[in-house]
């Protein structure tokens, strides 16, 4: 194990090195999850539909996802995109993307499927279209409660997003396996990121923190 | 007297959910500013029979005929019938993420794409007519039950209807506060709004229906003027049923 003082040392001195993975490991992430949150929806909106295939194409798609290891699918997405040239950025993004939209699909659905039925026959009683009053009264409320469980899943995408390292994206894992074995400190690296992702996390559970206050002004 | 115009017409109409038939050939109309209180036990069909008037119950068989027109689900845009047809919930089902005056403006603006300014106004006018100007800015978790409900009838009102249904509007509140929305319901009624009534209030049928109708079992067994209903009901059944309540 290294001393404390030179955990901290090196921990004050590394950033220049760590800095562009850092950016990368955000960037990722907040890709991967964008685009994670747009499938969700989708899916979530397929799952609950009335035509049969749409449920079936949700159904299959998320057994899919969940019954198999992230690192598979973001391994297969490398591999499976080389030949069409697709730069590690956006494989290991939309991999991570597919992989989240799976779960956050389920979130979705349950916070969907949560508010009370009375929201949409209301919405329908004053004229709306059912398009309408699922964009302008259910799914604002279902969002709002499917905050919780939606910040926890980007703090799970945050945290995979280090499995691209095992495709050579040199995000903030992928330095810290590169600086512990060039300078044979593997520990002190090691922990060193640890920090890194933590202090992301802490951060990011402020604000979705925030977020939850600020969108629960009627409760 | 004049004859009035004909609202809804309802013929031989039957609903079923699963094996149990709810409504089971139901005639009944509703004429222009008439209102019409339905009565019975409960799981006699009188919700069914209203909600089958906005669709949010589709119809087995018969027809439904909303000023004249047959409504047919799958042909006609039910969202342009249910404009005329206000309805009413027994849990007000307010828009809770939205403040008072949104929830009364939010279908003006989105179906009738009324201006914001101009929703507003009317807005804010049915409000002060319901009691509740001051109360516009608030959400609805701040409101009791009464004034939930109050709330819901102005939304409704906000698309201009042309008829008015109410499922139970007072059962799912405390006694004390079920006066201010019977007076609120009343006021409409002398305004000569058409109203279709579902409640168990029998001072509100006897002072303010202009026809009874008693349910049991999916079938109309009585249809009356008030005072006929309550002091001489023909029926065996509705007398049993006004002896059990009154």
């Amino acid at each position: 194990m290294p001393t404390f003082s030179h955990f901290l040392e090196t921990l004050l001195s590394s950033y220049p090195v760590f800095f562009e993975g850092l950016w990368l490991t955000i960037r990722v992430t907040a890709v991967s999850i964008l685009i994670a949150v747009f499938i969700g929806l989708l899916f979530a909106l397929f799952k609950i539909s009335k035509v049969k295939v749409l449920n079936w194409i949700a159904n299959i798609y998320i057994a899919v996802i969940r019954g198999t290891p992230l690192i598979v699918q973001i391994f297969i997405f490398y591999f499976g995109l080389t030949e069409f040239n697709i730069p590690k950025f956006w494989a290991a993004s939309i991999g991570l993307a597919l992989h989240n939209g799976a779960y956050i699909a389920e979130i979705f659905r349950g916070s969907i499927q949560s508010i009370d039925k009375g929201q949409m026959e209301a919405g329908r009683s004053l004229g709306m279209s059912h398009t309408l009053a699922m964009r302008r009264i259910i799914l604002p409320q279902a969002f709002r409660r499917a905050l919780p469980p939606l910040g926890n899943q980007f703090i799970i995408g945050l945290k995979d997003s280090s499995l691209a390292a095992f495709i050579a994206l040199p995000e903030l894992f992928s330095v810290a396996t590169t600086q512990g074995a060039r300078t044979f400190d593997e520990m002190t690296y090691l922990l060193i990121v640890a920090v890194y992702y933590l202090v992301l996390v802490l951060i990011f559970t402020l604000l979705v923190n925030l977020l939850e206050k600020r969108l629960s002004a009627s409760d | 007297m004049t004859e009035k115009g004909e609202m809804i017409r309802v013929e031989k109409l039957n609903k079923s959910f699963g094996d149990l038939h709810v409504l089971k050939d139901i005639d009944m109309e509703v004429k222009e500013s008439d209102v019409v209180v339905l009565i019975g036990a409960s799981g006699s069909g009188k919700s069914t029979l209203l909600r089958c008037m906005n669709f949010l119950e589709i119809k087995n068989s018969g027809k439904v005929i909303i000023e004249g027109q047959t409504i047919e689900p799958n042909k006609d845009n039910l969202n342009k019938v249910r404009q005329k047809v206000g309805m009413v919930f027994q849990h007000f089902n307010l828009f809770p993420h939205k403040s008072v005056l949104n929830n009364v403006i939010e279908a003006p603006m989105m179906v009738k794409k009324l201006k914001r300014a101009q929703a507003e106004k009317e807005g804010r006018e049915l409000l002060a007519k319901v009691g509740l100007a001051d109360k516009a800015d608030v959400y609805p978790n701040k409101l009791s039950g009464g004034q939930k409900q109050r709330v819901a009838i102005a939304r409704s009102l906000a698309m201009k209807p042309e008829i008015m249904l109410f499922d139970e509007p007072t059962s799912a509140l405390d006694p004390e506060l079920v006066g201010e929305v019977l007076s609120t319901m009343k006021e409409l009624a002398k305004e000569g709004m058409t109203m279709v009534v579902v409640t168990h209030e029998m001072g509100f049928a006897r002072e303010v229906a202009d026809w009874v109708v008693y349910m049991h079992d999916g079938k109309i067994v009585e249809k009356g003027k008030p005072a006929d209903i309550f002091n001489d009901p023909k029926e065996q059944r509705t007398q049993d049923f006004l002896s059990s309540i009154l």
